[in-house]
């Protein structure tokens, strides 16, 4: 039962007023791309063990979607950002590299 | 023989008497007694028998760790089996029937299971399946179903309510024994808020018992005193919240953790919720949850009168019952002569310890031994009886079990020594750690199950933690201490530990399931090594007590018979609850009406008092028909619709989805979220739209009308209104947020009704203030302005192939609205349809129907509507996705109207069946039915379907094998079937 800080509206939400998402920061590939990436990007996701970027939506809260750099196993949660953004901010970075120091964003390991 | 003892008992009022029935028989027991203390004290032991075999049990525990002494509670709608007798209470009027056995609990035909127990064997149930038919049938079946089922399931609804508590505190301490109690007082003083949970109804954990019976002090007071003065101070602090009877239950992620108060238990039909399920958030939880005694396995180990060392001087000082007059205690460690020393105070015989330890020089057995009892070092022992422990034979405890000496008694106390109870610390992956010098899994202080912040979000302390003695539970440096200081156990895990088959046999390890040492055995040389591959095979701690006594034990057994170190083999899983809360306070109040909240039209009133028959569509109501006097469903189904045809109806559209897209970027983003191009629909006019998935899967359908040049409104159906808007703006927020667009969810702001059929316009024209000729408002056009003075937008759209208008107005306006066409339609025969005939309206026309037509795997292309996917557009939501090959495929199931050659109505969801057959002798389908329906209009059968490559053959006919056995043969056509010139709705 997560706890998660929209980072909209600032309320702490429990687990209950949110959907998940699934991975962030998809790159979409639509008409014109080649069957491996649209393949891809419909498809195959990442399902670490580890340090995951992932999809929430305020729900029964403010409505918006947010993201959420959170440890699969340990449930650490490194911060939450807005979703209108292609990578994750600086600072969450950061504190991910301070548990993780090998993590960088878009490592498919 | 068990009875009630001439002395005082912590619990008990013997002033106050309660009355109670076992199987239909009267007792009695005094006020703060258990049922099963009453019952010992009533002079009798056996209260169940076991799952598997049938034997007889009496309880071997006097808490909540019971495996044995189950029993239902309760009748009728209060009804509720596997309740454990020792930790119920006892009221006035409680009425409790024992379990698994028939006739009755003396003379039970199902033991006859003991003397098969060499065919059930671990894994027996595994076994069978590999056995012949005929066995499973004549043999297997039988037995099984015989000693299948714990308990019976309670009969009818549940009588009593439920509720849930939501919290929040800095600090949720599970366990009031002298370890919560100290921790609580030291984050109190500090201004923490504090919620501190004892499960028992009393405060002070088993400190409390034992040390009145060594003499221990805490700060130079009994501990009784030290309890009462720390249970005052916390009482005294606003910061903390102390509830005894509430059990912590579960810790999930990030410091939520559920608890469970049995709140009126004992009084039942009181108004008060039965039970009461806390949800909590703590800052940080600490477990205190102490220590529970292992039972030792030897041969017997599960005869009436064997109980746990612990439990039999529970029962005497505080219940002051005895299990029986001549208690053997068996032991490897120095805490079970605190039950000889209770037991001799309270007069009972105590023949012999028997302690496998070969050197026992302690404090406590000192005094045990300097009372005239006789201590047999290095020994273990077998337990015999009829029914009930009626001797013991005693043995070294590294042999093979030859008895050196025969003791005559009529029960034993037994104690493997103590494990922590690690549950709620291991329920969010905090790690154990083991003590072999003490024989326990201990929590890991080092890998703690961490919150959001990284950190640990629960501490064990206490013996939870591994502390066995009360200086270290308290770890209080500076509160002095005094309490006899105890010899390491010797950890035994079977006794005696070279006992042959014949004697390991009959050593239970999971007392409810009836798993010996020779199943885990048996298991392992099977090939089961793994723990939790043996706890399945074997059943060992799945049953309701989910192996609270017989985990260390059976994975030592284990251990040993693979070879491997016991932290090797591991634990099995923990998971909540800590122990079985009910189904009634998990639903708490969400049952019956409030289970989910009823979403009702402004005409929701209207139609109940006018004869609706209710289908609920998403979380609404929707009117399937309404019947009149004299008539059954279909009838007025087919009076609805061809009254429609014939004159004019209404329908209640107002569950329609209405959403409305605004914004300098609405016609760019519209045309990407439909497959149609909707930046060229004009002001004023409405076009009929589709929208997939990104798969390229018809998602939703509906009409969308332009109502500025920024502003469209997009009608969705009834089902898909939350999920649609949810789909916009999930692609607004997180693909296209560079759009400047808004949304909003219309749907329950406006009532809107249909005026459907050839009098539409003469019903309309008679509420006056609108133009609604064909010239003013040709079809697929919208206009605002006043009907029968109110305010309403006229949408000049149709679903069922008639003249129709859909009515949007202000909700609380809808039923003025509704009530005055009933008025002036009156005599022309208006009258208000349902769902159903909407139904058959539109699958006349060939319209298709999201969810009939439509399963998520078919593409707009299948149902013949490339006419409304834009071939000009650069993207849309799904345009890839059909681009793929197999979207591309010729060969597609598609759409077309199918007419059985009998006229008859085919059945719903029926496949077309070729005569091939696939690899596994299956016949091959072409096709189904999406869509059958009765046609009044027609008066026959019509249907739609998915036939493979159907609108190349028409006029085939085509094979639906029905559940009924009937074949229904069909013919291919065109699934327009009424009016395809489309005149009707255009004039
Ligand atoms: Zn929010």
């Amino acid at each position: 039962m997560l706890i998660l800080d929209c980072p909209y509206c600032g309320v702490r939400c429990d687990e209950t007023e949110l959907t998940p998402g699934g991975e962030a920061h998809l790159t979409r590939h639509g008409p014109g791309s080649d069957d491996a990436d649209f393949e891809r990007y419909l498809f195959q996701r990442r399902n670490p063990r580890g340090v995951h970027l992932e999809r929430w939506r305020h729900a029964y809260g403010c409505g918006k979607w947010f993201h959420a750099a959170r440890h699969t196993v340990t449930m650490q949660v490194f911060g939450t950002y807005p979703a209108q953004t292609t990578e994750p901010p600086a600072d969450i970075v950061e504190r991910i590299r301070a548990s993780d120091p090998d993590w960088t964003f878009g490592d498919d390991t | 023989m068990p009875h009630r003892l001439s002395r005082p008992g912590r619990r008990i009022d013997p002033a106050r008497a309660l009355h109670f029935t076992f199987d239909g028989a009267p007792h009695r027991g005094f006020a703060g007694d258990t049922l099963a203390s009453a019952l010992l004290g009533a002079g009798r032991i056996l209260m169940g028998r076991s799952f598997k075999y049938h034997r007889p049990r009496g309880p071997v525990t006097a808490g909540q760790d019971e495996p044995n002494a189950l029993v239902g509670l309760g009748q009728g709608g209060r009804f509720e089996p596997n309740q454990r007798a020792t930790a119920t209470p006892l009221f006035e009027g409680l009425t409790a029937i024992s379990q698994n056995r028939w006739p009755s609990l003396e003379h039970d035909v199902g033991s006859v299971n003991a003397r098969l127990s060499r065919f059930l064997p671990a894994g027996f149930y595994y076994k069978t399946f590999l056995w012949p038919a005929s066995f499973w049938k004549k043999v297997y079946e039988p037995v099984i179903r015989a000693s299948a089922g714990l308990g019976r399931p309670p009969e009818g609804p549940d009588a009593d309510r439920y509720e849930h508590l939501h919290t929040h505190c800095d600090l949720a301490i599970v366990g009031g024994g002298i370890a919560g109690l100290a921790a609580a007082l030291e984050a109190g003083r500090a201004g923490r808020r504090v919620l501190l949970m004892e499960q028992d109804t009393i405060w002070g954990g088993r400190t409390v018992t034992d040390g009145a019976i060594d003499g221990t002090t805490i700060d130079g007071l009994d501990p009784a005193a030290w309890v009462a003065r720390a249970v005052d101070d916390l009482s005294a602090m606003d910061s903390v919240t102390l509830r005894s009877g509430l059990m912590g239950a579960g810790v999930y992620d990030h410091g939520y953790l559920t608890a469970h108060e049995r709140v009126a238990d004992d009084r039942p039909g009181a108004d008060a919720p039965r039970h009461r399920l806390w949800k909590i958030r703590a800052g940080h939880i600490v477990t205190a949850t102490g220590g529970l005694e292992r039972p030792l396995a030897f041969a017997g180990n599960d005869l009436p009168g064997v109980m746990l060392a612990s439990a039999v001087r529970d029962y005497v000082c505080d219940y002051a019952v005895t299990p029986g007059r001549r208690v053997v205690i068996v032991t490897t460690n120095d805490d079970a002569y605190r039950t000889a020393l209770a037991l001799l105070d309270a007069g009972v015989e105590v023949p012999a310890v028997i302690d496998a330890r070969s050197q026992v020089t302690g404090a406590l057995p000192t005094r045990v031994r300097d009372r005239g009892v006789e201590i047999v070092t290095g020994s273990g022992l077998r337990a015999e009886g009829t029914g009930r422990v009626e001797r013991v034979l005693v043995c070294d405890v590294t042999g093979d079990g030859t008895p050196t000496r025969r003791i005559a008694c009529d029960a034993v106390a037994m104690s493997g020594g103590w494990s922590p109870v690690p549950h709620l610390w291991s329920h969010c992956g905090g790690k154990l750690t083991w003590n072999d010098e003490r024989g326990f899994f201990a929590p890991d202080p080092d890998r703690p199950p961490v919150g959001a912040d990284g950190t640990g979000m629960v501490s064990a302390i206490g013996t939870a933690a591994g502390h066995m003695d009360a200086a270290a539970c308290l770890g209080q440096a500076d509160t002095p201490v005094t309490q006899p200081v105890e010899r390491l156990p010797r950890p035994t895990w079977i006794m005696p530990e070279r006992a042959g088959p014949a004697l390991r046999s009959k050593m239970f390890l999971d007392y409810q399931n009836d798993v010996k040492v020779s199943d885990i055995q048996l298991a392992a040389q099977e090939g089961f090594v793994s723990v939790e591959h043996a706890k399945r095979y074997t059943t060992l701690g799945m049953a309701t007590d989910q192996g609270k006594l017989s985990n260390i034990n059976g994975l030592a057994v284990l251990s040993d018979a693979v070879g491997r170190p016991i932290p090797d083999v591991g634990t099995t899983t923990f998971r909540p609850p800590y122990v079985p809360i009910s189904m009634g306070s998990i639903a708490g109040e969400a049952r019956g009406e409030i289970f989910q909240p009823l979403r009702r039209t402004p005409l929701h009133d209207w139609h109940e008092a006018n004869g609706a028959t209710w289908e609920p569509v998403g979380h609404w109501r929707r009117p399937y028909c309404y019947t009149r006097d004299g008539e059954d469903i279909r009838a007025a189904v087919s009076r609805e619709i061809r009254n429609v045809r014939e004159n004019v109806g209404l329908l209640d559209a107002s569950t329609l989805g209405k959403i409305v897209v605004k914004g300098p970027d609405a016609g760019r983003f519209m045309d990407l979220l439909y497959t149609n191009m909707m930046s060229t629909l004009a002001v004023g006019r409405c076009r009929y739209g589709l929208m997939c998935s990104e798969n390229g899967f018809l998602m939703d359908d509906g009409v969308v009308a332009r109502l500025s040049e920024d502003t469209f409104l997009c009608h969705t159906t009834t089902g898909g209104a939350d999920r649609i808007h949810a789909h916009m703006e999930e692609w607004l927020q997180t693909e296209w947020w560079d759009l400047k667009v808004h949304t909003a969810n219309v749907t329950e702001q406006w009532a809107q009704i249909a005026v459907v059929g050839p009098r539409a316009r003469d019903v309309l024209d008679r509420l006056g203030g609108m133009d609604l000729s064909r010239d003013a408002m040709p079809f697929m056009t919208w206009s605002d302005g006043t009907l029968a003075d109110l305010p309403v937008r006229v949408f000049r759209i149709s679903f069922s192939g008639e003249l129709s208008y859909e009515v949007a107005v202000p909700a609380n306006l809808g039923r003025a609205l509704w009530d005055r066409l009933l008025e002036a339609g009156a005599d022309m025969g208006v009258m208000p349809y349902g769902t159903e005939a909407l139904h058959v309206l539109r699958a006349e026309k060939g319209f298709i129907m999201i969810g009939d037509e439509t399963d998520g795997t078919v593409i707009p292309q299948d149902l013949g509507l490339h006419w409304a996917i834009s071939k000009k557009k650069d993207d849309f939501i799904g345009k890839r996705g059909q681009q793929r090959s197999h979207m591309t495929d010729p060969d597609r199931w598609k759409l077309v109207g199918l007419e059985t050659l009998d006229g008859g109505v085919l059945p719903d969801g029926a496949y077309a069946a070729l005569d091939d057959r696939n690899a596994n002798g299956q016949r091959k389908t072409e096709g189904r039915v999406t869509s059958t329906y009765y046609s009044p209009t027609l008066k026959r059968g019509i249907a739609m379907g998915l036939i493979l490559n159907g609108p190349d053959r028409m006029g085939e006919t085509v094979t639906f094998p029905g559940t009924d056995g009937k074949v229904h043969t069909a013919r291919i056509v065109d699934p327009v079937f009424y009016d395809k010139q489309g005149a009707r709705q255009d004039v």
